[in-house]
């Protein structure tokens, strides 16, 4: 067991695990920041994927060493009110069927918003490779137009 | 406004009871596909949801059934509403636990639950209206017909006069239960067949604790298991002492068949598992892919000893036949792989049982863990979280069964947890399947015979009543089943999901050789069933039509673009008609779905976010299943172990656009989580013929393309 101080929803949190842990189950077992998912454990589906200062990373397969001083966002940060252009989006375009898949795709498109506040289809083909099993990608690529359309005061 | 015949009565309908401070509860009974004299025998009488409405006006409605993603903790609720007649933003859903004393059936399966319930809810809904309405009439000393009600009042009509259903719930319990309700005229509708949000959405959104997976009780341990590596293995011997090493684990247990581990977290409880050093040994054949492809290949050139249908003389057509075509259709295995990966709490301790995670049999998970521990099942109580998919693989109740064994053998609250990997080599899978049609031609160039050979890893190859039947003079189907230690189990719109690809496909070839164009083809067999009926005919054949020219006039059919092509099928299955066109391009020898059209008659739409949404997933969870994903077997153990071999489809290749119509009605509903998903693979590929002249007969179509 070994002790890390991470910096998580903008407040340092310290936990005591094996070195190998990876950030996900730092979330979900130690912080109880359960919105985080766990889908496939090998960065493939992209349901854990959480924000790393302003980048998507797949917090399953990233070891809680790792991480240092970078700030870490998870779906239970992104706002404080729930009502981040990409939250309200997913929202009004009412994506969610089963539900359990959408805090990484919305941590997804955050992310690529950051990057690209006016994504193209191909901008969002490229980014967004995280799986939707119940197969709501028509609403989130919908979803992900509109949250750039609120982000941008429209 | 119609009267609708209630047969309610406080004995066989509604349990009333006034709530402590101030209100009422109604509990009352819906239970589907139950005779009608089961349920009205009071001895039977369980309610399995409430409605509650408290001194304060707070509505609170108890949704029934496990929400696996098919919006009925949305839905259900809005047909209540909808005959309180309240303000839908002021209704707060919760969803009911499972408790064998108080309710009754609570399964999810079967695209059934609005289409079983869809009368009995509004009814209920009714009955309350009615007895609000008589409680303020009372109140009032005035007729009850000089009551209306809206939005949560009731107010009488000549003096203006208003009370909340909050102020008159207490009263309300002791009315009596009206012999006749009036349901709403669909033209009234505020609720119903409109858009309504998934209620969820906002705890989905900021990651509350919703999940099976998300619980956190007081003590728990976190589980990981050993299960065996192949089907034709068990456990025969385990040493667990390097996995006791592990800082954080601390139990190993196991039961009969697997070895379990216990960890302070998720990951400790993985690396002691994956620290056992187990032995396996062989209980049965290690059974491969390859075989079974090479026993389905002989089996499909045999007759079946009785055939499922046989309409004329199938053979004598063929034979006397001036062309015959026949092809051969294959599809793989296929895992559910639900996202949110196999879980279950479980508290065992002292006779009794605390069950907590995700089931879509939540009756039949209480009977196997009641005998599984051999107590009673008055000792068990099963909670049930929203669930992060089902598509069939929480119909049978393994993981609720082996996680309360573990939490017996440790003596401790578990959450037990399964990896991808181990969901990949233990589920119940969709069985592959292999389909030999033959088709003749006669003289005046028309189809007139039609012979079918199915065969499938265990249960049942062929829908063998679906259309052309009905249609055709001769019309025999065969059907095999090969049976196997490897597990097989319903997968969303079961057998459907490949017999829709394998048959309509087969009669876009047949269109195809004779000349026609597809959706004329089938217009005119669904006119010969309706003009010269052969045998039973099982569709309404005005409703299949009507979807069929509703997606040709939506999707513009008839009009040729360059470089676009398009592809369609029809299928009805859950009681529910879908037609639907694909447009695609070949983009550097790979399809690209621009857009696909569904016309859609399900009945009466409850809630049209909720019902387009299920049928744009069907068509991208059909589309994804028949591009990408396919399981095989060597030596009893799946090749494929995780979303990097078993692929899965992401947003790049979904379409761009899925178009849903459904036809404007007030029939009944029917089933709708699953009938958009058959036609969808033929649809694709009949668009892949036309672009390319290339016929896929086999799935997934990626690999066949190369794509």
């Amino acid at each position: 067991m070994a002790s890390y101080t991470i910096t998580v929803n903008n407040q340092k949190r310290t936990v005591d695990v094996l070195p190998d842990t990876p950030l996900l189950w730092v979330l979900r077992d130690e912080l109880n920041l359960v919105g985080t998912k766990f889908g496939c454990g090998i960065a493939q589906c992209g349901a854990c994927t959480v924000l790393m200062n302003d980048n998507a990373i797949r917090s399953c397969s990233y070891p809680v060493s790792a991480v240092g001083t970078n700030k870490i966002t998870t779906i239970e940060g992104l706002s404080e009110n729930g009502d981040h252009p990409v939250q309200q989006a997913w929202d009004e375009m009412d994506v969610a069927q089963c539900g359990y898949c959408q805090s990484g795709q919305v941590m997804a498109a955050t992310a690529l918003l950051k990057r690209k506040p006016n994504p193209t289809d191909e901008d969002i083909n490229a980014a967004m490779s995280n799986i939707c099993r119940c197969g709501t990608y028509v609403r989130i690529r919908k979803a992900v137009h509109l949250a750039a359309e609120k982000a941008a005061g429209k | 406004m119609k009267q609708a015949p209630t047969n309610i009565s406080r004995r066989n309908f509604l349990k009333i009871t006034s709530l402590a401070g101030g209100g009422v509860l109604f509990g009352f009974e819906l239970l589907a596909n139950v005779a009608p004299e089961a349920a009205a025998n009071a001895a039977l009488f369980a309610p399995n949801a409430y409605l509650s409405i408290d001194a304060n006006g707070i509505i609170t409605l108890m949704a029934p059934n496990p929400e696996i993603g098919q919006g009925i903790k949305t839905s259900l609720p809005m047909l209540l509403a909808e005959e309180l007649d309240v303000d839908w933003n002021k209704v707060v859903i919760t969803q009911a636990a499972f408790d064998k004393e108080k309710y009754g059936n609570q399964s999810a399966g079967g695209s059934g639950a609005i289409k079983g319930r869809y009368e009995p809810i509004r009814k209920a809904g009714a009955v309350a209206r009615q007895m609000l309405i008589a409680a303020a009439a009372q109140t009032w000393g005035v007729p009850e017909a000089e009551c209306a009600t809206e939005n949560g009042f009731v107010i009488h009509k000549t003096s203006g006069k208003k009370l909340s259903y909050g102020e008159l719930s207490t009263k309300s319990a002791s009315m009596p239960v009206p012999e006749n309700v009036t349901l709403k005229d669909p033209k009234d509708f505020k609720i119903i067949g409109k858009r309504i949000k998934n209620i969820d959405n906002k705890n989905i959104l900021t990651g509350k604790p919703l999940f099976g997976i998300d619980t956190r009780r007081e003590g728990m341990l976190y589980c990981m298991v050993s299960r065996p590596p192949a089907f034709g293995k068990k456990l025969r011997s385990f040493d667990d002492t390097e996995a006791r090493k592990i800082p954080g684990v601390k139990n190993v247990v196991r039961t009969e068949t697997v070895v379990a581990v216990l960890a302070t977290n998720t990951w400790a409880a993985k690396k002691g598992r994956d620290a056992l050093k187990v032995e396996w040994e062989d209980a049965g054949k290690l059974e491969s892919t390859t075989e079974h492809i090479a026993a389905f290949k002989n089996l499909i050139q045999q007759k079946s000893e009785k055939p499922d249908r046989n309409d004329g003389d199938a053979e004598k057509a063929l034979a006397s036949a001036k062309k015959v075509l026949e092809s051969i259709y294959e599809v793989p295995v296929l895992s559910h792989a639900p996202m949110e990966p196999i879980n279950f709490f479980a508290d065992v301790r002292d006779g009794k049982a605390d069950l907590y995670g995700p089931t879509q049999v939540p009756g039949r998970a209480i009977t196997d863990v009641a005998k599984a521990l051999g107590i009673a099942e008055a000792n068990i109580t099963l909670g049930l979280p929203r669930q992060g998919g089902g598509f069939g693989r929480k119909l049978r109740s393994d993981n609720v069964v082996e996680a309360a064994l573990i939490s017996a053998a440790a003596k401790a609250p578990i959450q037990m947890l399964w990896t991808r990997e181990d969901d990949m080599q233990g589920d119940f899978y969709r069985p592959n399947s292999m389909f030999k049609y033959k088709a003749a031609i006669n003289n005046n160039n028309e189809l007139d015979g039609w012979h079918l050979t199915a065969v499938a890893l265990g249960g049942r190859p062929a829908a063998v009543d679906n259309f052309p039947a009905g249609a055709l003079a001769n019309y025999r189907v065969d059907g095999h089943s090969l049976q196997s230690n490897i597990q097989t189990g319903p997968w969303r719109a079961p057998t459907h999901n490949a017999v829709g690809f394998a048959e309509q496909s087969f009669l876009d070839e047949i269109a195809h050789e004779l000349k026609k164009d597809p959706i004329d083809f089938r217009l005119e067999l669904l006119e010969r069933a309706k003009n010269n009926a052969a045998g039973k005919v099982n569709y309404d054949i005005e409703k299949f039509k009507g979807v069929i020219n509703q997606v040709r006039q939506m999707s513009n059919w008839d009009k040729k673009t360059p470089g676009r092509f398009k592809g369609f099928a029809a299928y009805y299955s859950f009681s529910t008609y879908v037609a639907e066109v694909a447009e695609i391009s070949i983009v550097n020898g790979k399809p690209k779905v621009h857009k696909v059209y569904a016309a859609v008659n399900c009945g009466q739409v409850v809630n049209l976010s909720g019902a387009e949404n299920q049928v744009q997933g069907a068509i991208v969870d059909g589309l994804a299943h028949a591009w990408y994903t396919e399981l095989t077997f060597d030596k009893g153990t799946v090749q494929q172990k995780n979303f990097n071999t078993y692929k899965m489809m992401r947003i790049q290749d979904a379409p761009l656009d899925v178009e849903v119509q459904f036809v404007a009605t007030n029939d009944k509903p029917t089933g709708l989580g699953e009938p958009a998903l058959p036609p969808i693979a033929a649809v694709v590929c009949n668009a892949i013929f036309a672009a390319t002249g290339k016929r896929i007969r086999k799935l997934p179509f990626g690999k066949e393309l190369n794509a």
